[in-house]
């Protein structure tokens, strides 16, 4: 009921009164042959080969705030995503209606479709619990349990019952570890607090601790921003080896670390999603003002 | 520029100032406290040569304890040190330098020794009270003999038996193994102690697991909508009712319409449950919220449930600080001595408690008794009772602390 009442004026009169400087903007940068408004259509390719996920018309509001509208994308088997866009554009808001994440948000409220090799998973059966099992999330902060190294990593899949004993727990933790390329430097101190390691390897630990759950999908919600270079650029490395096994959807501050990791690239602006394609047509060709303007650094 | 200085000199004096007045008082406090209460812990004891007589205690050849004369034991030993007390006056107030308790002594040592009937015994007895306070120096020997309750010649034979080394202070022994009495010598804080034992452990048992219990619904699993609002309006209220309504409600719901005993720890330990509920639900809740949202975040992302993210995650982190909260709820609890008072707990309760639903009385409400009693012995052993009271209370905060410490380290 209320979705009839909030919805339908909203769209219309958000995108215009927020976008109007943008396309002032725009339009002082005039090129031929660049789509210049800010409408409802995405420009690009939101399609893909081999899609695992797929969302169609999703739309979000935290209470009346319309904070994503209307957003379509497909992500691919064993493809690396990258959402990138200005601060509040929706694209983290976006990452958690993946795995259900703004359900513990009380005033979220999530229409449209997102099916999960083929399934919706905002169906009624769906439980949120064992979706976020198949689609798991780093966090933009590393977040590890207070807790031993070793239980950081085993917590997940104790509570999912992966492993019959513990010679099976423990090996799941040796793998994971060692996918995170964290193993070499803590298998010697597995009981010492996971807290107690630097940031890049706390990052580290929270992927295998992601991983440890073997997920099919794996949410990164800037997971190297409060990191140095050094442990960026090895977060970025396990990542060109993880999309090996699963699908990798990064949100990104950095147009750097985007060009690096993924192979397709999503640009979002005031909650619509703008522009989606391979990442080198975005960086090189983009077919969207707005995408051009903020990969070049004139707006975001 | 200048101002600006000068106004934050100013600040900072009377913020010093205000500290310094408040360590000043709080000094005076335990100064005072000390300098009165001190002396509770001894006592002045006689020395007196006492013939267990077979034909004074057992006249029919049969020994029962519950008749014999043992006080007669102890009035002929003291005419005995003193034979100039010969007429009938003198004699009585010689009988009043020793303490009743004296013949309870004599009894407690036949019971348990019944070899000694007809055995002359060198025995240390409690002086009576007032020559407690003589010795003490609580009681000026100059003022008019009216005034004073110690006669001329008591003080008299008093200081005769100090030159004979009769009289000797000793640690009081009964202050801390005694219930109350009527005697200021022989009375003694132990039934008071258990009684708070027994109320605490009462209002620990029960305060603790629903508090938490209530302040994790709340805060994790409650909708948030008007009743919520509504409840923690008013738990927020019910930690500032004032404690004697609680004692009020504890006698018309726990005594009057539930029938439980009166007087009892049992009732006393529910309606301090009452009292610390509010308490222990704000800081549990305070607690909840101060867990970080990312190690919810994180649990979740890994598809924890919303109750395993409280039982693994939330719940340990914001243990200690449940604890705190706990213990600070139970030294007010431990210091409550309005709501006891309306349940009947201020009964003079001689006998020690020995379960809960036996009569009973509290530490605060024994200062409180004490406090109103007229013998002058009565104040020191208040200030007595005060100290242990306050020891308590320190170290059930300090357990607070010590706790924290030990759990956070853990995590």
């Amino acid at each position: 009921m209320t979705e009839t009442s909030t919805d339908k004026p909203a769209p219309p009169a958000a995108p215009e009164r927020q976008a109007e400087p943008v396309v002032e903007a725009a339009v002082l940068h005039e090129v031929p042959g660049r789509v210049t408004e800010l409408g409802g259509v995405t420009v690009g390719n939101t399609k893909c080969e081999n899609p695992f996920m797929v969302a169609e018309d999703v739309n979000v509001y935290y209470g009346d705030n319309h904070a994503i509208q209307n957003v379509s994308l497909e992500i691919g088997k064993k493809e690396v995503i990258a959402l990138i866009g200005p601060s509040g554009c929706g694209k983290s808001t976006f990452l958690r209606c993946l795995n259900r994440m703004n359900d513990t948000i009380e005033t979220a409220r999530v229409t449209g479709n997102i099916t999960l090799d083929g399934k919706d998973i905002y169906r009624k059966e769906q439980d949120p619990v064992a979706l976020r099992a198949r689609v798991g999330m780093v966090f933009q902060k590393p977040n590890p349990f207070p807790k031993s190294i070793y239980d950081n990593v085993a917590y997940g899949p104790r509570i999912h019952g992966l492993a019959a004993d513990r010679a099976e727990l423990d090996n799941i933790v040796h793998t994971s570890l060692e996918r995170a390329g964290l193993i070499n430097e803590v298998k010697d101190r597995l009981d010492e607090p996971g807290t107690s390691l630097s940031g890049g390897q706390q990052q580290r630990l929270c992927i295998a601790r992601t991983i440890a759950v073997n997920p099919e999908v794996i949410l990164m919600d800037e997971p190297c921003s409060a990191l140095d270079p050094i442990a960026t650029a090895r977060i970025e490395d396990l990542m060109d080896e993880l999309c090996e096994d699963y699908a990798i959807v990064i949100v990104t501050h950095s147009m750097q670390q985007a060009a690096r990791v993924s192979r397709r690239v999503a640009y979002f602006h005031l909650g619509l999603l703008v522009e989606v394609d391979e990442t080198d047509r975005i960086f090189t060709n983009p077919q969207h003002k707005l995408t051009e303007d903020y990969i070049t650094g004139r707006i975001g | 520029m200048p101002r600006r200085r000068r106004k934050e000199f100013t600040f900072k004096l009377l913020g010093m100032v205000a500290t310094a007045i408040g360590i000043v008082f709080l000094g005076l406090f335990f100064a005072s406290l000390i300098a009165e209460g001190t002396s509770a812990f001894k006592q002045t004891f006689l020395k007196l040569d006492i013939e267990l007589s077979e034909d004074v205690l057992a006249p029919d050849g049969e020994l029962d304890l519950a008749y014999a004369d043992f006080d007669g034991l102890v009035r002929t030993a003291l005419r005995a040190e003193i034979p100039e007390a010969s007429g009938r006056r003198d004699r009585r107030e010689l009988y009043r330098i020793v303490s009743v308790g004296a013949a309870y002594q004599l009894r407690d040592l036949i019971a348990q020794n019944p070899d000694l009937l007809g055995t002359t015994q060198s025995l240390w007895v409690p002086a009576s009270s007032n020559v407690d306070m003589l010795i003490k120096g609580n009681i000026d020997a100059n003022i008019e003999e009216a005034l004073r309750p110690l006669s001329d010649k008591q003080i008299g034979w008093v200081r005769q038996l100090q030159d004979q080394g009769r009289l000797e202070s000793r640690f009081n022994r009964a202050l801390f193994t005694n219930g109350d009495s009527r005697e200021p010598e022989l009375a003694g804080i132990k039934g008071a102690v258990m009684g708070s034992v027994y109320m605490l452990l009462v209002t620990m048992a029960l305060s603790f697991p629903i508090g938490v219990a209530a302040a994790i619904y709340l805060e994790e699993f409650a909708p948030r909508n008007r009743w919520s609002d509504l409840i923690e309006v008013n738990i927020n209220n019910l930690a500032a009712v004032p404690s004697i309504v609680f004692g009020l409600l504890g006698l018309a719901v726990f005594i009057n319409w539930a029938a439980l005993p009166r007087a009892a720890p049992l009732v006393g330990g529910l309606v301090l449950t009452l009292l610390t509920l509010p308490v222990i639900i704000i800081a549990s809740r305070a607690a909840i919220k101060a867990v970080p949202p990312s190690i919810r975040e994180a649990a979740l992302g890994l598809g924890a449930s919303q109750t395993q993210v409280v039982f693994h995650h939330v719940l340990p982190l914001a243990l200690p600080g449940m604890l705190t909260g706990a213990i600070i709820g139970m030294s007010r609890a431990l210091g409550e001595s309005a709501p006891l008072l309306m349940i009947g707990m201020v009964a003079f309760i001689v006998d020690v408690p020995g379960s809960l639903t036996d009569p009973a009385t509290a530490l605060p409400v024994q200062i409180f008794l004490w406090a109103d009693s007229p013998e002058r012995a009565f104040a020191e052993r208040t200030s007595a009772a005060i100290i242990v009271l306050l020891g308590f209370l320190l170290v059930m905060n300090l357990t607070a602390v010590i706790l924290r410490k030990r759990m956070e380290r853990k995590w």
